[in-house]
């Protein structure tokens, strides 16, 4: 297809205020595309060999000296690993800092979550979202890590205050992820937690999931700062014996 | 915002010097108050807390950061757990800026961040593992484990969206000062790392004072 993607195989939408999980293979392709303007994705990732080892934002910023994720940035494992590298972006900023909304700022904004009158397009929120999800794999609230919110950017000044950027992301904006080991991913659309528009957000979002072309020597996310070619480094060794 | 603290060092009920490379764990009651005290000056302390009735409730830098609507904590931070509630309170603080981004040295982040034959090196995640180990009475385990707060420490957020690692502002005899709102179990660890500037290359021993409730 491209000289990153060798094939899309499986593509689905996912509705505003739902949750998903799936075990993603190492050289996977999943990309990620806003359908109608100001999705907010929430994602986590955790080693299905031994799900104590998860996504760890601080690692992740520090390793690569950024405060944003954008194409050529490698999301890291408390494990010195690299889940997934972010090989396409049309967006130039993704946060990871904000966490979740919890039904608290939920029902403060735009009333509560009821299910015998909304149906499925009740008010879920981030944090029971991603609850509902670690239980299938026995997981549960002391899992739980700082996640990525896709599509969404908060800025900082110059003496720290944060700020959601509203108007981010627009229809049709993507950011495409390849896995660079077995990864179990958990995903919400729920709305970010510092979102304050009047309405309950939508965020449908599209995900295709394929196949990677081969890793080569010139990789822009390996060459993108010398702690991912590190990095890269310490999957290779945990993936000896398996192959290329 | 710099503020100085009432508390008199030898009203303490507690007094504990930590040293470089080592940890420290106890139990926090609601209404007392901690002093983590920068002994030598430039020194990192790696701190989480813990509900001591449930680990699984746990400081979150995330909701900290995103309630107060500022990634740096100062004197009148609110420190909230993973569901969002109110753990402990900064009541002073003479350094006026701590991280929570930077999360902590451990050694396979440093084989990424500095070589992949530094894996030996001593590292904060060594110093908590070792902490839990040791004390197993606290129910806290590898699972809860996550991102804390680096007393003393300087990672400014650039408005471009970068993250620098500053030398620290803290010098000897600064301190922060925290008031618990709920029981909570305080895991620290006086961070070894050489290979930056958060300790000025040189690891010193930090003192936790306890304080009873008013």
């Amino acid at each position: 297809m491209n000289e990153i993607i060798s094939s899309i195989d499986y593509q689905t939408e996912i509705p505003t205020a739902a949750h998903w999980s799936l075990r993603v293979r190492r050289g996977s392709i999943m990309r990620i595309t806003d359908l109608k303007g100001g999705a907010n994705v929430g994602m986590l990732f955790y080693n299905p060999e031994n799900l104590l080892e998860r996504y760890n934002a601080p690692d992740t910023l520090k390793c690569q000296h950024t405060f944003k994720l954008t194409k050529g940035n490698c999301l890291y494992s408390d494990m010195g690993r690299i889940f997934a590298s972010i090989v396409n972006d049309t967006l130039g900023w993704h946060e990871t800092v904000s966490g979740n909304s919890h039904a608290s700022h939920v029902e403060s904004k735009w009333g509560a979550r009821d299910y015998q009158n909304d149906r499925n397009d009740w008010h879920q929120n981030g944090h029971d979202a991603f609850l509902v999800e670690l239980a299938k794999y026995g997981l549960n609230a002391a899992d739980l890590a700082a996640n990525i919110n896709w599509f969404s950017k908060v800025r900082v000044d110059g003496e720290g205050s944060l700020e959601l950027v509203s108007d981010h992301s627009q229809a049709g904006d993507q950011v495409t992820l390849r896995f660079e080991m077995d990864t179990l991913v958990l995903l919400h659309t729920c709305p970010h937690p510092m979102n304050i528009s009047e309405d309950y957000p939508e965020s449908n979002v599209q995900i295709e999931l394929g196949v990677a072309q081969p890793l080569t020597d010139d990789d822009y996310c390996k060459l993108f700062r010398p702690e991912n070619a590190r990095g890269f480094q310490n999957n290779k060794l945990y993936h000896i014996g398996l192959g290329v | 915002m710099i503020k100085e603290s009432k508390l008199q060092p030898e009203q303490a009920i507690e007094r504990a010097v930590v040293r470089a490379g080592d940890y420290y764990i106890s139990l926090l009651k609601a209404g007392e108050t901690i002093r983590i005290l920068d002994l030598e000056g430039n020194q990192a302390a790696d701190t989480l807390f813990y509900c001591s009735d449930n680990p699984a409730e746990r400081y979150s830098a995330m909701d900290t950061i995103r309630e107060q609507g500022n990634v740096y904590l100062t004197t009148g931070s609110k420190l909230r757990s993973n569901e969002n509630n109110v753990m402990l309170e900064v009541v002073a603080d003479t350094c006026g800026r701590h991280d929570t981004l930077g999360g902590a040295c451990a050694t396979e982040s440093n084989t990424v961040r500095y070589d992949l034959e530094k894996r030996c090196m001593h590292a904060c995640r060594d110093s908590w593992m070792l902490a839990i180990a040791e004390h197993p009475e606290y129910g806290i385990s590898k699972r809860d484990i996550t991102h804390n707060i680096n007393f003393f420490m300087n990672v400014p957020v650039t408005p471009e969206g970068g993250l620098t690692f500053e030398d620290g502002i803290s010098a000897p005899g600064k301190y922060v000062e925290l008031r618990a709102e709920m029981d909570v179990v305080v895991l620290l660890s006086n961070c070894p790392q050489l290979n930056n500037p958060c300790n000025g290359y040189n690891p010193t021993p930090i003192e936790c004072l306890v304080w009873a409730a008013d």
